[in-house]
């Protein structure tokens, strides 16, 4: 097997990701990803999907999922309702299985990329639930006495917010990423994947002031790589010259529209404050 | 070689099970990557790590267990310094008197020893200065820097990332649960508070399970009943105030108020020290309102659990004299009063956020940690984890 994943035209991958994403594909393991949000994980799925091309079959975990419902649902309510009308469907229990994502996976033509996202959401068993399905790519359906198994191994990225600690036996079949934040080069390249016309004193500009901000201390949500696009998203279509984001001292300028990059009341002030302050100082 | 380094693995505390030594065997074989040792780094950790509290001991183990061998296995595009090059370098681009003032330092074997030395010893980026290594200074080691023997230690793209080996920069030191709280492991313990909140076992009517049920059963009567999730604990907060505590309390403070939903009742009361006969709940009015001891253990019930945080440094005496409080005169030693409120609350524990190593050099732990025949825990994740099961404990 000699499929390569190298990030793609609209997605920077950093050379040790790019590692673990091969490592996972070559040797079927799924591979866990975790990282401050918005640094990309759940887009790494569509991109590996999009650079090998291959389908993705996305799975969205909730906090009321249920590993059962990746595999299929017997939809009994209806069944019940049939039955009192008298449908002749109503013998075929086969009528009343609804398939999950993980089921589709497994039926896919040619090798699919699956993503199960936000596993740390749902019931601290739900992983646990999934083991033997991951491990042998199989299941069985009570229901109508089934077998399924997967034609293709699947590659199963599956993202975690951290919010619940995973089980040891269902980490023990993973390989594991932590995306870090970038840093200011790797940061520069994303932009320039997005913004490819942006002007160069303007993207500096913008970045040293959203490292600057993220520096801030006690804010209780730093920016992220999704805020800073959006933020110079904002920036293109405001048409704002790269002097405004610089002030006049060269530093503790407010920067315009930063309501893109605070998303909390709490930070918002406490910036406000800061510059404040630092205004009386440097006076 | 390698048995080895799993083998450390496992004693510096990473979870490392056979099946991930095994997959790392079979990523090798099946020759992901180039060979470099970087590559392995990175392979490596994907593999062998499950959790990012864990790339800290990972990358310390990696670099003592394969220090000295990277100079081995360098090839030709291995980032560690080329000697050959550098000689090379050194041979073309410098005159002879330049060469006489390398010669002065001792040489080149002599230079790059003492690039390694300075490489070990220091931790951080750097700028300027005539010592360490980084960026426009004149010390030997950095690029852009103005000295002729200088090494040119990564000069294009992402400087930080050459001058120092990835692992030994060991830059996910912070996210070690053995690390004091800070805002990003807040939440972690806030996890751990709410796991502690919720216990209790009683059933209730699972009424969706049984309609569910109910439908399967084509209409039969199929009653199902779950545990119930109540929050049954009660929780008093003893904080220490004033002084160098105050970081400290105010986290603390943060992650009690975030669990407070989770728990029946929050009450907390403020000290300084060590507690005495009176205690109060607002800091700015800490002299005009206070309320005495005796008041807070006749309210609450035993059904309480008790938590102080404090860094219990102080004097001996303020804990054993009576008169020993830096702030008043109390007619009852600070050791009757923590006596009382111990007795009161069964459950008790202490949380420290002085570093655990410390407290054998303070006289004052030590003498708290016996009055509470140490219950005594530090303020990090772990030690959360420590308290709160022995706060659940009967």
């Amino acid at each position: 097997m000699t499929i390569r994943f190298a990030g793609t035209e609209r997605y920077v991958a950093t050379d040790d990701l790019t590692m673990a994403v091969n490592a996972a594909v070559t040797l079927a393991r799924p591979l866990l990803i975790k990282g401050e949000p918005g640094t990309g994980k759940t887009q790494l799925a569509e991109e590996i999907a999009r650079s090998l091309g291959r389908p993705l079959y996305e799975w969205h975990v909730k906090s009321t999922t249920k590993a059962q419902q990746g595999l299929y649902e017997y939809d009994a309510v209806s069944r019940l309702r049939d039955s009192q009308l008298g449908e002749a469907r109503v013998h075929d229990i086969g009528n009343y299985i609804v398939k999950g994502r993980l089921w589709e996976a497994f039926a896919s033509e040619e090798q699919p990329v699956l993503l199960i996202d936000e596993i740390d959401k749902a019931d601290i068993e739900f992983p646990n639930d999934l083991l033997r399905e991951l491990d042998r790519m199989e299941f069985y359906v009570y229901e109508t006495r089934e077998l399924v198994r997967a034609r293709h191994r699947p590659i199963i990225v599956i993202t975690s917010n951290n919010e619940k600690e995973l089980p040891d036996a269902f980490l023990r079949r993973c390989f594991f990423h932590y995306i870090r934040f970038p840093d200011a080069a790797t940061m520069a390249r994303i932009v320039e994947v997005h913004f490819p016309r942006l002007k160069q004193e303007l993207l500096k500009e913008a970045l040293d002031s959203f490292y600057r901000l993220r520096e801030v201390p006690g804010l209780k949500k730093k920016p992220s790589t999704s805020e800073l696009l959006d933020w110079l998203k904002l920036l293109l279509a405001e048409d704002i010259p790269p002097e405004a984001l610089r002030s006049a001292d060269g530093k503790a300028a407010i920067p315009p529209l930063y309501g893109a990059l605070l998303k909390n009341e709490q930070d918002v002030h406490l910036f406000e404050q800061l510059v404040f302050m630092n205004r009386r100082a440097t006076r | 070689m390698l048995v080895r380094f799993f083998l450390m693995l496992r004693e510096a505390g990473v979870p490392v099970s056979l099946t991930e030594f095994l997959a790392l065997l079979e990523a090798l074989k099946a020759r992901l990557g180039t060979l470099s040792i970087e590559d392995f780094y990175v392979l490596g950790r994907t593999v062998l790590v499950k959790d990012e509290r864990h790339y800290d001991r990972y990358d310390r183990v990696f670099g003592a267990h394969f220090r000295g061998l990277e100079q081995a296995l360098a090839g030709p595009d291995a980032r560690a310094l080329p000697e050959e090059w550098l000689r090379r370098m050194a041979e073309l681009e410098l005159s002879e008197e330049e060469r006489a003032r390398v010669e002065a330092l001792g040489g080149l074997e002599a230079l790059m020893q003492a690039l390694r030395e300075r490489l070990a010893e220091q931790a951080g980026r750097h700028e300027g200065g005539s010592k360490w290594i980084g960026t426009a200074g004149r010390s030997p080691f950095g690029a852009y820097g103005y000295n002729p023997e200088g090494v040119r230690i990564g000069q294009d793209g992402s400087r930080q990332r050459r001058a120092v080996k990835v692992w030994d920069r060991r830059e996910f030191r912070n996210l070690d649960d053995s690390l004091e709280l800070g805002t990003r492991n807040i939440k972690l313990a806030l996890r751990r508070l709410r796991r502690f909140a919720r216990e209790g076992a009683a059933e209730e009517l699972d009424l969706g399970g049984t309609i569910d049920a109910t439908a399967r059963n084509a209409g039969w009567l199929d009653l199902k009943l779950v545990p119930e999730r109540h929050n049954a604990i009660k929780v008093l907060l003893f904080l220490d105030v004033g002084g160098s505590m105050d970081d400290h309390v105010r986290v603390c403070e943060e992650l009690f108020t975030a669990a407070r939903a989770e728990f029946k009742h929050l009450e907390y009361y403020y000290f300084h020290n060590c507690v005495y006969e009176t205690v109060w709940k607002d800091n700015r009015r800490r002299h005009a309102e206070r309320i005495p001891t005796h008041e807070v253990l006749r309210t609450y019930g035993a059904d309480y659990r008790l938590v102080f945080v404090g860094d219990a440094t102080m004097g001996p005496y303020e804990i054993l004299q009576p008169g020993g409080s830096v702030e008043h005169w109390n007619d009852e030693a600070g050791s009757v009063w923590l006596g009382r409120l111990q007795r009161a609350y069964p459950r008790h524990v202490w949380l420290n956020p002085e570093p655990e190593q410390r407290w054998e050099h303070v006289p004052s732990i030590g003498v708290a940690r016996q009055l509470l025949e140490g219950r005594m825990y530090p303020l990090t994740l772990a030690g959360i984890d420590r308290a709160m099961r022995v706060l659940n404990s009967r």
